[in-house]
């Protein structure tokens, strides 16, 4: 893991005036950047924007997208909607944990996939579906995903 | 020689189906037969949204003649350019079989489609959602400059008002009304707000019509702006969602460039921008005042209503917030009038609604219909329940709504009548459940959700919806006791009348309305720890291999997806620890050596 410097996200907030406002379009941002929002980030990202600490904090934790601890190179995600879990979303969970040996939230050891879940991606008719950074993959069976994690 | 154009549909679900890798085996076959000279590249193909069908992506419809090529293999694109565009002959065996098993050559003719009114998914899967130019085309921006031009604000609010058209969000509250409100309301500031944050397991029309037609949603937000008076208007879009974010950018942008959005519209002295908010991954913040704290800045959570966002909304001023859908319909009304928008779909719902098939049909996709469509009529569109199985239920409006058994199927689909069949039109997930389905799996499915999506301010839904689901899963693991039944029905009751907002009064639809039609399920359950179609794992016992039957012909191995099977000495073995019970091995034994159960 790149250790990351608060320099680098300044032109980020830069980019955003100051207050409220533009919060959450900015933690995206820095999220992007650095990949997660350590306690540090947050008290810098509070103190530019003139906005209370406890907001900002309050405001990663709510989210689920916002994440607190580094994440691996690339994040797989099963979409857990209603057509996935009916079409066997479940197995591909239990395939993935065991192959990368992690559980749900956490990162392989060689830091290369975060392994989550992920609400509805609306690709319902493809179920059951797993998306790994922005790509889509439909109709996944889990004799699949060897093949599919190798493309990374 | 007529000049060909390809429409390959790259809406999310082709893409996950390979869509690209389709586009590109085109550029190269056009490239290798020198087509290039008769159809530039970039022109001949053109990326569409969202066609529709989406479980024949990828697809491709050639014009002018609107032949439709689905399920295609890149093997098949050599064949397409080789026979249709260079010899003019359609490839017969690659057309579409329909349910009838007839080959279907156009686009329009395919069952699936001709059932079909489409109102708000008209450009979808016709023009280039990227590119301006196409939208103008199909008479892009001529609504809101008819409404801006020529019309007096408070005529646009009143064609509004008598079209009829209610909110596609779930709750059908009366758009014109709600402009209304808002038009009166004195400020200095108001806000349009599009509520795309289409949380809803299984819901994707929005997600549909703003990657296919996101022009489309800005018209329908500007002519709002026009009508009550606001200059801003902000799009909430799911993180979950990047390609419809993608092109909500480019579009913002281009209009911009065009003169579409920003000041002094059409020489009317009349501003109007937008910008885009994208969420971070909360439910909750589909309920309009969540999503309002959203963009401020702060946690979505839920306000006390009134004051309503039309009085004070977005950092206090009055707001309008409408649904994507709703927005998609705007610019049909003004361009043809409530009249015409009042003869689609019933007296009470007029127009049409789109849903999102999936689940254990034919054909998934998105289905938009004219209000009043009867439920066996959509499941009729979409071909029917998949593999000869039998219908048992739909799920409509997903975690806040409910299952429809087969003794309702004739219901006709309008907010009123929904409603009366103990379900609600929700956004417009329509999940069809055949008989393999675990009614009581699939409360639980949808109690597991609205209990992690609870935002936490109010102790009916943060702690009921909890305990509800504990009993749920007491249940699926063959725990559960009499009087859990009732338990879970007195807790649904409670939840539903004591709930602070939207989210928590209608999490326990799911339940209520599967304990209604289906309590015999859950009786199984309960009393004879047994679960009927074997989804719930802890009351189905492993699979084994009668050894004497055996031929170990190796199927099995290759259809377990848990890797449970093994070769034995003259027999195939199933470890119990690690079969999940799929019954996929037994589904495919050619001589029926594999059951449930140890029966040796």
């Amino acid at each position: 893991m790149e250790k990351y410097h608060l320099r680098d996200i300044l032109p980020i907030i830069g980019e955003y005036e100051k207050g409220a406002g533009n919060l959450i379009p900015l933690l995206h941002e820095v999220q992007k950047k650095i990949g997660y929002l350590p306690k540090e980030v947050q008290e810098f990202i509070a103190e530019e924007l003139s906005v209370p600490y406890s907001q900002v904090h309050s405001v990663v934790t709510f989210y689920s997208f916002f994440t607190m601890e580094p994440r691996g190179e690339h994040t797989i995600s099963v979409c857990t909607g209603t057509a996935c879990h009916v079409k066997g979303a479940e197995g591909l969970t239990k395939k993935l944990k065991d192959m990368l040996d992690v559980e749900e939230g956490g990162t392989s050891d060689d830091r290369k996939f975060t392994f989550n879940t992920k609400r509805c991606v609306g690709a319902c008719s493809k179920a059951p579906i797993i998306m790994i950074d922005g790509d889509v993959y439909g109709k996944v069976q889990p004799e699949d995903l060897e093949d599919i994690l190798d493309r990374y | 020689m007529v000049r060909k154009e390809i429409l390959i549909c790259s809406g999310t679900g082709c893409l996950s189906a390979g869509s690209e890798e389709i586009e590109e085996r085109l550029m190269d076959e056009l490239w290798k037969h020198e087509l290039e000279d008769k159809y530039p590249l970039t022109r001949a193909i053109k990326r569409t949204g969202c066609m529709g069908p989406c479980n024949l992506g990828p697809m491709i419809i050639i014009r002018p003649e609107d032949t439709f090529y689905g399920n295609l293999k890149p093997a098949d694109v050599e064949r397409i350019v080789e026979e249709h565009l260079l010899k003019g002959r359609v490839v017969y065996d690659l057309l579409i079989e329909d349910i009838d098993g007839r080959r279907v050559e156009e686009f329009e003719k395919l069952d699936f489609i001709r059932g079909q009114k489409k109102v708000v998914m008209r450009d979808s899967g016709d023009i280039d959602p990227s590119s301006l130019e196409d939208y103008l085309k199909v008479d892009g921006y001529m609504a809101a400059r008819k409404a801006i031009m020529d019309m007096e604000r408070n005529e646009i609010v009143k064609e509004i008002k008598d079209s009829g058209l209610r909110g596609r969000g779930g709750a059908g509250f009366p758009t014109g009304l709600k402009w209304e409100l808002a038009a009166k309301e004195i400020s200095d500031q108001k806000y349009i707000v599009c509520n795309g944050d289409e949380g809803d397991p299984g819901a994707f029309m929005d997600r549909s019509v703003l990657e296919g037609d996101p022009h489309s949603i800005i018209e329908g937000m500007m002519i709002a702006g026009y009508a009550v008076g606001a200059d801003q208007g902000y799009i909430y879009v799911r993180a979950e969602y990047p390609l419809a974010i993608r092109n909500l950018q480019k579009a913002i942008r281009d209009a911009e460039s065009e003169g579409y959005l920003g000041e002094n519209l059409f020489n009317q002295g009349f501003d109007f921008n937008v910008e885009l908010r994208v969420g971070a991954g909360a439910f909750v913040c589909g309920e309009e005042t969540a999503l309002l704290s959203s963009i401020e800045g702060k946690q979505g959570r839920p306000k006390y209503r009134p004051p309503y966002p039309v009085q004070s909304g977005l950092w206090g001023k009055p707001t309008v917030i409408n649904n994507v859908e709703t927005f998609g319909n705007i610019a049909m009304i003004i361009k043809y009038g409530s009249e015409w928008f009042r003869d689609i779909g019933t007296e009470g719902s007029p127009g049409t609604k789109v849903f999102a098939v999936a689940g254990d049909v034919e054909n998934t996709g998105l289905i938009e219909v004219a209000m009043g469509t009867t439920i066996r009529e959509m499941i009729n569109i979409a071909g029917g329940v998949a593999d000869g199985k039998r219908f048992k239920a739909v799920q409509i409006g997903g975690p806040a709504g409910g299952v429809i058994p087969e003794q309702y199927l004739d219901t006709p689909i309008d907010y009123d009548s929904l409603k009366e069949a103990g379900t609600i039109m929700g956004s417009g997930g329509f999940i069809v459940l055949d008989e393999d389905t675990c009614m009581v799996d699939v409360a639980k499915f949808f109690l597991d959700f609205t209990q992690d999506e609870s935002c936490g301010k109010c102790p009916p839904c943060r702690l009921g919806t909890k305990r509800m689901l504990d009993i749920l899963d007491k249940i699926t693991k063959g725990n559960g006791e009499a009087k859990d039944l009732d338990k879970l029905q007195d807790l649904a009751e409670t939840i539903q009348a004591t709930s602070f907002c939207g989210l928590g009064q209608a999490s326990p639809n799911p339940v209520l309305s599967t304990l209604k039609f289906f309590r015999d399920e859950y009786e199984t359950h309960v009393h004879d720890k047994k679960c009927p179609t074997g989804t719930c794992k802890a009351l189905v016992e492993a699979y084994t291999i009668n050894e004497e039957t055996c031929v170990t012909c190796g199927r099995c191995i290759e259809v377990c997806p848990v890797d449970a099977i093994s070769s034995g000495e003259n027999t195939y073995v199933i470890d119990p620890e690690k079969c999940i019970s799929c019954s996929e091995c037994a589904k495919i034994c050619p001589v029926d050596a594999i059951s449930e159960g140890d029966e040796k």
